[in-house]
This record gives structure tokens, sequence and C-alpha cells, in this order.
């Protein structure tokens, strides 16, 4: 890789590539655990936890990830451990998509017409035999397109953890770029296979929403 | 047991502004730049030739499916290598058209597909020329119908523009990094940064709201209330479990 970028720089990226992958599963898996309850919990009948999680959402949103990344890095090390890196970037890329997809669901909850629940509950069931048997079914697949359309975005966003050091697939570009004094190429690639990881989800995000308006239409 | 200590920060808190100004500048410059290209954009996808049509394809997939960061680094240290030469914040703002004016031109697009046909149709029966019929018929309703979407990605982009400060500018979060490395008072900074870009959202958050009661006669005639008692109304669902349709 000295000097030159080559086969071995490109192999180098798509073992940094891994990080990425697996950063996204983790903060996908963990963001979504979390943003469920902030879905639930914003729809909630109590006015104290839809207010609450309102606040959650519109502070989340209103802050940069980088500042949240920062937030998580430095507000971990106030317990006095050294903070690994990829702890950081998990708990900060899990907050993050807690608060978009708790928003994504929490409108998809909503799009439910009035009358379902009506219905339900007129059937005497449980406001979570409501929710496990006649809304969440329904909300799963309107909230089926933009929550692939986030995956997206927090693959990109993963991007970030670059900042703190964490050699993920951009930072290794970086480091790569320095060494060989041909950003070009090295950033051109990391753009390539983000690209590569990316567009096959947003094509299949834009199928899923055609084809939830054909069902709607019919 | 750490000892919170915020007294460095607010003796910084004008540094700290400077920086949220630098912020909103550059942002607003973007915005109203990407905004701008997001529009030709569009309007090259729906109503230009097939080769234009293409390029723009291209350019759209390819910002929207990679990184901010990653485009940033391209503008700031691998276009010098074929000889463009910009400022840190010549690149930041580069970036940030480039970046804003593909996800502008998907969301304006969407509301130039929403124009019924027959308006169109309605225009060129008034003789309108294709050029008039795009700026009277088709591009007002379009973009009000996205404004709501097209304003959110305008605040993502401010937020975004955080990452500025990956290649020095001395914007918001710069100047959070400046301090830090001054006053190793890091997560007070980063956390009062926090609160300000927040503020900053909201404030943002209402400009856009006053600037579509500005712009859109239809608002308008919704009165004040729009404006004034949608919150008030939202705000009331909230406590009522959204069942007072």
């Amino acid at each position: 890789m000295f000097g030159q970028f080559g086969w071995h720089a490109l192999t180098l990226l798509l073992i940094a590539a891994r990080w990425t992958v697996l950063l996204s599963a983790l903060a996908f898996a963990l963001g979504g655990l979390a943003g469920f309850a902030v879905a639930l919990l914003r729809t909630a009948p109590s006015p104290v936890s839809r207010t609450l999680t309102a606040a959650y959402i519109e502070i989340v949103q209103g802050t940069p990830v980088l500042i949240l990344l920062f937030v998580a890095y430095f507000g971990v090390a106030l317990i006095g451990i050294d903070v690994p890196p990829l702890l950081a970037a998990s708990i900060a890329l899990t907050i993050f998509s807690s608060a978009y997809l708790g928003e994504i669901w929490r409108g998809a909850i909503d799009s439910i017409a009035q009358s379902q629940w009506e219905a339900s509950e007129s059937l005497g069931m449980t406001r979570w035999q409501q929710l496990r048997h006649i809304i969440l079914p329904q909300a799963f697949r309107i909230s089926l397109p933009p929550t692939v359309g986030f995956l997206v975005q927090l693959i990109k966003n993963t991007s970030v953890t670059s900042l703190i050091s964490l050699v993920e697939l951009t930072r290794e570009g970086q480091l790569i770029a320095n060494a060989t004094f041909r950003p070009l190429p090295a950033f051109v690639a990391v753009a390539l296979i983000y690209f590569v990881l990316c567009f096959p989800l947003s094509r299949f995000s834009q199928s899923l929403e055609s084809r939830l308006h054909v069902g709607r239409q019919s | 047991m750490y000892q919170f200590n915020f007294t460095p920060v607010f003796h910084n808190l004008p540094k700290l502004f400077t920086g949220a100004l630098l912020t909103l500048a550059i942002s607003s410059l973007a915005i109203l730049l990407g905004f701008a290209v997001g529009v030709v954009c569009a309007l090259l996808r729906t109503n230009g030739p097939k080769p234009l049509r293409a390029l723009v394809s291209i350019y759209v997939e390819a910002v929207r499916n990679t990184p901010f960061l990653v485009q940033l680094f391209i503008v700031y240290f691998a276009l010098p290598t074929v000889g463009i030469r910009l400022t840190a914040v010549e690149a930041g703002i580069v970036a940030m058209v480039a970046n804003l004016g593909a996800y502008a031109a998907e969301i304006v697009r969407a509301g130039i597909d929403a124009v019924h046909r027959l308006q169109i149709e309605a225009g060129a029966a008034l003789g309108m020329s294709r050029l008039q019929i795009l700026r009277h018929v088709v591009l007002p309703p379009a973009i009000e119908a996205v404004y709501p979407s097209l304003t959110s990605q305008f605040i993502l982009m401010m937020l975004a523009s955080s990452l500025l400060s990956a290649i020095s500018v001395g914007e918001l979060t710069g100047v959070a990094q400046l301090l830090d490395s001054l006053t190793f008072r890091s997560f007070e900074i980063y956390f009062v940064v926090g609160v300000l870009y927040v503020l900053i959202t909201l404030v943002m958050k209402a400009a856009f709201q006053a600037i579509g009661f500005a712009s859109f006669k239809r608002w308008r005639r919704l009165g004040g209330a729009n404006l004034v008692f949608a919150p008030l109304q939202r705000f009331r669902r909230l406590l009522t479990n959204g069942r007072s349709a």
C-alpha cells in the first residue's frame, strides 16, 4: 500500500467495511428495540409518556449524530472506565436510530384508522390485544418502506464514527489516503463500497413503497 | 466521583455563539443554493432531454447512497489532486450544496409528479409556453405539497454541517472541539452544544413555518389558525390520546 492504491488497499477497505456493517446491524437491532418502545409510549394513553417521548424524539432529532457521539463518548467516560470507541459508537447510534425509528413507527400506528381501534375495543379486546392483533400488523406493512429507507441513513451515518477513530470504512479510507498520498482513488473506492451497500436497500425500499400503493388502490 | 463544571463552558459562550452564527450562515447559504440546484435537477429529470435525465438520476443516486462525510472528504482532500483547490469553508459549502441538491431534487420531483396532468393541459390550452407552465402551473403546487419534507431535509442538512468540523471549519462543533482541547471539559461542552443545536433546530422550524405562511396563499386563507392553533390542537390531541377527532 506504500505509494500505491491497488488490490491490497481495496482488501483493507473491504475488511474495514465489516465494521460498518456490524455497527449498522447492531445499532439497527438495539435501536429497533428501543424505537419500538418509543413508538408504543408515544402512542400510549398516558399524556405523560406521550409528552416525554415527544420531547425525546425532538431532542435527538434536533442534535447532530456527531454531537450524540461525543456526548456518549465522553459521557460514558465519566463513570471512570476507558471507553472503547465501538461502545460509544453503538450507544450513540442506538439512541439516534431509536428516535428516528420511533417516529417512523409512531406515524405508522397513527395512520391506522380510528375505527380499527374502536371496532377492536367493541370486541372487548384489551389494549395489548388491539395492538398485537389489529393495529401492529397493519402498521408494520405501512412502516416497512420508510424503515428500510432509514437503514440506508443509518449505514451512511456510521461513517461519523470515524471521527472518534473507530476504524470502519471511512476511517480506513482516510488512513489509506494518508499512506498513499492518493486521496481520490481511496475516497472514491470508499464511496463505491457505501454505494454497493446502500443502493440495493434504497431500491428495495422504493419497490416496497410502490407495492404498498398498488395494494391500496385495488 | 466526577464533578461537573460548567463554568469554563459559560465563560466561552460568546465563542460558541460565534460558531453557531457560522453554522447558521453556512447552512442558510447551502440551503438556498441546494434548493435551487434541487429544483433545476427535478425539472431536468421530469422535463429535460433524455441523456440529461439519466445524468441527473446518476447524480441523485450517487449522492443519496453515499455518506455526506465521504462526499466532504472527496471535495476537500481529493479534488485538489485534480487541480481544484478550495478553502475548508468553500469545500464545506460545495459538498453541502451537492448533497442537499440531490435530496431536494428527489423531493421536488415527487411534488411535480403529484401535479395532475389536467392542470398542465389546461395551462397549454390557455396558450402558455412550456416554461410558463412549469413556472406558474407545476412548480408552485409541487413545492407547496412537499414543503414539509423539504424543510425537514433542510434541517438535517444544518445538523450535518457539524461534520464540517472534520475539515477544520470553525462552526459550532469546530468551536466545541477547540474549547474541548483548551479546557478538557469535554462532556459539559458537547452537552451544551447539543442544547444549542436543538435550539437552532427549533428556531429554523419556526422560521420555515413563517416562510411557508408568507409564501402559500392556501396557508394564509386557512388563517393564522394554522400557525397558532395547529400546535395547540396537536397538544390537545396529545393529551386526549388522539381521539378528539
